[in-house]
């Protein structure tokens, strides 16, 4: 049998691996995800749009994404920065900064919310510094946006840098050669040229920041419609047995969190589609 | 735009790239820089282009039409340089990798908009592809990004024009074709030229005159027909064209290599003892009968027809192999077999001084 929208191709085992894709996906991803789907389905939709409607509900969503964006924009800037240093120089301790970055990673997410937060806090190392400032790290926005940007780093670092690696030096020189500034090459030859890797690592930094838990609660204060993102009150309504409300609200985040993502890939295809092509 | 190095020396750590070079390219002139890969020669057209920086010892300048440009930087040289691997921007349209070199000017010297688009239309046409200016490098072929980067490098109107090894990555038709454009372009721009290539075919064929380098070193210049034919070591007599090396002894002046002696010009002031002799394959005749030249017994091993020269493989006295390209109409006439035995004459030898011996 042929199907009509499939190119002949020499490698095999097409049929057998999109068939485990399928597979995958929905035992691992698919089916918890419609599960959660259900649960909430035991609502009524008046029901429904009363929980997610809720101001304390509709200031979590506010205070996750504009942290979430926020943190994922900063670690783009300074990511690349990171993932620029680490790629175009060489310097003693360059495998070590090169590990180091892998560690918001590895640490339990809990881990690092503590350790910020005594940083962060009133009488913590630098929290002590910016009271006297007027700015109030810990148990704000503002903190939970750091803790965002602390554990979103990786992913901007990590996709950056083999796209720096592979980067054509010889295009930058070309650049010079035709009289063009060290800044204008850089904007317009080698910033273009990563752009694809840099959104998608702001995508990677980004979701995850979405749904992050662990590191935020401890440094978020969790104060109602101040410092609460969903996840914290999705934990807390699974504390008040109140499965229907929690699954109410992870839906909502679900779809607009998909729909968000999408939206980032189909720019990111956008970016790469002509110039990817080929060579 | 005339082009002067003098005394450049370059080392990337303990390589020395560059030795004490000098080179002199006068106002529209296209140089092949010749050389086998290490030779130096690429690191040379890039110091010339500023991408480089030679070792500073005091002594050495790059000098463009007399003026010192050694602390400009590649920018303000206004030089075209050409990529081995084309180097085009590859997120930018045929048409946007051209404009860029002008749209990168200063404000107050950037042509306006108008002005680059008819720069762009005429470059485009000039390398003939006007209708690919909304395309993206990877839709192009080899010799077509070629074509992109040489326009991209005019664009900016360049005083002189580096090419490194520009056509080495394209196969041997596309190269051929590639040459004689960039040759007939030279021919109507004039503009100060320098090529740096690996293939001597090339460089013999497009160049006006020829640099040929070998380890970190000029060995030596001059029109591609004076090189090919007085070559002034055996470096160049070898890396020029195929040749045969016979060993041999300086006796009284004259060679003696497997029971001939012959006559070289010039070899009475030479000491004497044992050398190598240099006999280029169509400086070989070949025969059926012994003549009274010198000559030599040789077995017939394997005869190539293909081409305008028939290449005749032989093995002489002790094994070794030569080779001997004989015009076909003359191959045709003597009718040569395989495992005949024939006599081979040479009919210009080369020696070489004991100062190129290494």
């Amino acid at each position: 049998m042929r199907w009509g929208w499939k190119q002949p191709s020499v490698i095999p085992g097409f049929g057998l691996t999109l068939g485990y894709t399928l597979l995958y996906l929905s035992l691992v991803v698919l089916l918890p995800l419609s599960a959660l789907f259900v649960r909430s389905a035991a609502l009524s939709w008046e029901e429904f749009w009363d929980i997610i409607t809720q101001p304390r509900v509709v200031a979590s969503y506010r205070l996750t994404l504009g942290t979430s964006l926020v943190g994922a924009s900063m670690n783009v800037v300074f990511g690349f920065i990171v993932a620029w240093c680490l790629v175009r120089y060489r310097f003693p301790g360059r495998r070590l900064l090169d590990a180091l970055v892998d560690l918001p990673f590895a640490l339990p997410t809990a881990v690092s919310g503590i350790a910020l937060t005594t940083i962060y806090s009133q009488h913590g190392w630098l929290g002590r510094h910016l009271e006297p400032l007027g700015i109030k790290a810990a148990f704000s926005p503002l903190g939970i946006t750091i803790a965002l940007t602390f554990i979103g780093l990786p992913f901007v670092v990590r996709t950056v840098q083999p796209a720096l690696e592979e980067l054509d030096d010889e295009a930058e020189q070309a650049a010079a050669s035709l009289g063009a500034t060290r800044w204008q090459a850089f904007w317009r030859v080698i910033v273009p040229s990563v752009l694809p890797a840099v959104v998608t690592g702001f995508a990677l930094a980004f979701a995850r920041a979405l749904g992050e838990y662990g590191s935020v609660v401890f440094i978020a204060g969790n104060m109602p419609l101040k410092t609460e993102i969903t996840s914290l009150l999705i934990v807390t309504k699974l504390e008040q047995y109140d499965y229907a409300g929690a699954t109410a609200i992870a839906a909502t985040m679900l779809v607009a969190s998909f729909v968000i993502l999408l939206v980032i890939n189909t720019f990111q295809w956008w970016v790469s589609r002509s110039y990817q092509r080929g060579v | 735009m005339s082009i002067e190095v003098r005394h450049v020396t370059k080392t990337f750590g303990t390589f020395t790239a560059l030795q004490d070079v000098s080179m002199k390219v006068d106002d529209g002139e296209l140089v092949g820089l010749l050389g086998p890969s290490g030779s130096g020669k690429t690191t040379l057209l890039r110091i010339i282009a500023g991408l480089e920086v030679p070792d500073d010892d005091g002594r050495s300048a790059v000098l463009f039409h007399g003026e010192d440009v050694a602390r400009r930087q590649a920018g303000q040289r206004q030089v075209g340089f050409v990529f081995q691997h084309y180097a085009l921007f590859k997120h930018m349209t045929v048409y946007e990798n051209i404009a860029f070199g002008l749209r990168v000017r200063p404000r107050h010297q950037r042509p306006p908009r108008s002005e680059i688009h008819r720069r762009v239309t005429e470059l485009l046409r000039l390398i003939q592809l006007e209708a690919f200016g909304q395309r993206y490098p990877a839709q192009l072929s080899g010799g077509q990004r070629q074509r992109v980067a040489l326009a991209r490098a005019l664009a900016i109107e360049p005083r002189v024009l580096l090419l490194d090894e520009p056509f080495g990555a394209l196969d041997a038709k596309v190269r051929q074709g590639l040459r004689n454009w960039l040759r007939r372009l030279h021919d109507k721009l004039h503009m100060t030229t320098v090529l740096v290539t690996h293939d001597q075919e090339e460089a013999l064929a497009v160049s006006d005159r020829v640099v040929v380098m070998n380890q970190a070193r000029i060995e030596q210049e001059g029109t591609p027909a004076y090189v090919f034919h007085n070559p002034a070591s055996e470096f160049v007599m070898d890396f020029l064209g195929d040749v045969n090396v016979f060993p041999g002894r300086i006796e009284h002046g004259r060679a003696v290599l497997s029971g001939m002696t012959i006559d070289v010009p010039g070899l009475t002031r030479h000491p004497g003892g044992s050398t190598k002799v240099y006999v280029r394959p169509h400086e070989l005749e070949v025969r059926r009968e012994p003549v009274t030249e010198p000559n030599l017994p040789a077995r017939v091993v394997r005869i190539n027809q293909a081409g305008s020269f028939a290449k005749i493989t032989l093995t002489i006295e002790g094994g070794s192999e030569i080779q001997v390209d004989l015009p076909f109409e003359r191959y045709q006439e003597i009718n040569l077999q395989p495992g005949e035995t024939v006599y081979v004459s040479p009919r210009k030898v080369r020696v070489f001084g004991a100062e190129y011996m290494i």
